[in-house]
């Protein structure tokens, strides 16, 4: 999942200074199941823009509402009848999400009230991990399946470098070197071949803005 | 010839090269380069001129190699995939050829975490294996990476470290198999202070052919002191130092101790000399520059070989 991280209460505010009437809008999906954008994050956070305006005497109306996915259109109709009555939108979805809400309602500012961090996986309630960086050539078959593009400090595709320190990494002890794991993981499966060959420099497909059209479908036509 | 370097020159005449090193300035006082490379001239065959090394913001590498080009050396000029993607690299070769820069080493580069500049994003666009097949493509097939001509070719002679101590220890010589693939012509080593281990790797990498495809040059850095024996022991990744070594430097007098390093060293390049699969030394003597005559005369690499 797209995992994020809420932005320092002094920022959002900062960002929402001078509106007196704000829309906050939850995603359902991949920031509510990381605790940072969902149904009880925006509660969370309006209670405090709240409790702040009230100590700082400056009325200022918050709103809630959390759709299931900021990036599906069809789940943002339901805002269309209510962004007029706001002066500003504040979104807790992903970046993905919240350029969405932006596009769709271009008159209206849109300011974000998270930092989208990674596409990572969930260790533990709260505890979440990156594991991939969407690079568009996924070398995972080769690797034993862990990527060396996000785990490898440098993003080698030929490691370990001379830094590879007793299974570590040299940038922290604390953090594994992807490609003596890689090593280890082919080792065990017999699969060192697989990493005896050079990989040739990558093609950095994600260097502009991507788009998927999957096979049997077409661009729908723009509204 | 790949080159024509001198480097090139001395390793395959068959004598046993030496190579030493040099850290360009912090800033732009060209005499500095100048002064570090007065100590070295007649004493390597080349210099390593390193690149922003430990990831800190130094003189340009290229920069430092045409300064000591001018003095009459030749320079080994470093290039690290931290800093630069394949266009800068390419475009830097380029010039570098065209100023009479014969030698590189193509190096992944500390990472950016543990210099001046932190928070800078590290770049990797290739890394130092790709490095290699880039230089490689450009000399041999006389093409960038995108597959365009270059217009007359840079003959470079192409070099690479390899660590044979970091884990896994048994892949060490893997990697060394997959960079002669790619094209290095010779290896510069990790500095050596476990000679055991070293040894271990020099028969690995001869029963595997892989010292007759390429010219190995074992690093070393002669310790100047008890302190600096247990950094490197315990906050330098990818180092391997016995306690052994570390007992021998504690064994005398304190005022001592950089004499029985450079005994140390000597000793080592004694036994680099008759080790098979070892084409030379390379000779690491960091902010010590002033002390490589010493060690040469005393290591009896002189006179270098004029080939």
């Amino acid at each position: 999942m797209i995992v994020a991280k809420r932005k320092p209460f002094d920022e959002i505010k900062s960002l929402l200074k001078g509106y007196k009437k704000v829309l906050n809008v939850g995603c359902g999906t991949c920031v509510a199941v990381c605790l940072a954008g969902g149904e009880k994050e925006v509660a969370v956070l309006n209670a405090e823009l709240d409790m702040a305006s009230r100590l700082e005497n400056n009325p200022v109306e918050i709103g809630a509402i959390t759709v299931e996915r900021q990036c599906d259109r069809e789940y943002l109709e339901v805002l269309d009848s209510m962004v007029n009555e706001y002066d500003a939108l504040l979104s807790m979805a992903c970046g993905a999400g919240i350029q969405f809400l932006a596009e769709r309602y271009p008159a209206k500012p849109v300011f974000p009230a998270v930092d989208t961090t990674f596409i990572g996986v969930n260790q533990a309630v709260g505890w979440y991990e990156e594991r991939c960086r969407s690079c568009s050539s996924c070398v995972l078959g080769l690797t034993g399946g862990i990527c060396p593009v996000t785990m490898c400090a440098k993003g080698l595709y030929n490691g370990p470098c001379g830094g590879t320190n007793k299974g570590s990494c040299e940038i922290d002890k604390n953090q594994p070197c992807a490609w003596h794991m890689i090593y280890e993981r082919l080792k065990a499966q017999n699969r060192l071949d697989c990493i005896t060959e050079i990989t040739p420099p990558s093609d950095w497909q994600n260097q502009i803005p991507r788009t998927v059209i999957q096979p049997g479908y077409k661009k729908p036509e723009q509204k | 010839m790949k080159s024509g370097s001198n480097l090139e020159k001395v390793l395959t005449a068959g004598h046993f090269a030496f190579t030493g090193e040099l850290g360009p300035p912090r800033g732009t006082d060209a005499d500095e380069v100048r002064k570090k490379a007065s100590h070295l001239k007649g004493m390597v065959d080349a210099v390593n001129i390193t690149d922003n090394q430990t990831a800190v913001v130094r003189m340009a590498s290229w920069a430092a190699s045409l300064i000591i080009l001018q003095e009459g050396l030749e320079p080994n000029y470093q290039m690290v995939c931290r800093d630069r993607n394949r266009l800068a690299m390419q475009s830097d070769i380029l010039g570098a050829y065209a100023h009479g820069i014969r030698n590189m080493l193509c190096l992944s580069g500390d990472h950016q975490k543990f210099g001046d500049h932190p928070q800078a994003k590290g770049v990797f666009d290739i890394d130092s294996m790709q490095l290699i097949g880039m230089v490689k493509k450009m000399r041999d097939e006389g093409k960038f990476l995108g597959g365009t001509e270059v217009g007359h070719p840079p003959k470079i002679f192409i070099g690479a470290a390899a660590n044979p101590f970091a884990d896994p220890f048994e892949w060490r010589v893997h990697r060394l198999a997959k960079k002669i693939k790619a094209g290095v012509d010779f290896i510069q080593t990790q500095c050596i202070y476990n000679m055991e281990k070293f040894r271990t790797w020099v028969k690995q990498s001869n029963d595997m052919g892989l010292t007759e495809k390429v010219y190995l040059l074992a690093g070393v850095t002669p310790m100047k002191s008890v302190g600096m024996a247990k950094y490197m022991k315990n906050n330098v990744p990818g180092m391997d130092v016995p306690d052994e070594l570390i007992k021998r430097l504690q064994g005398v007098d304190k005022k001592l101790q950089a004499d029985e390093g450079i005994k140390i060293a000597c000793e080592q390049i004694e036994e680099f000399k008759q080790m098979k699969g070892v084409a030379g030394v390379h000779l690491m003597a960091i902010e010590w520059e002033h002390k490589v005559p010493e060690i040469a005369e005393r290591a009896k690499m002189l006179p270098r070989p004029v080939v």
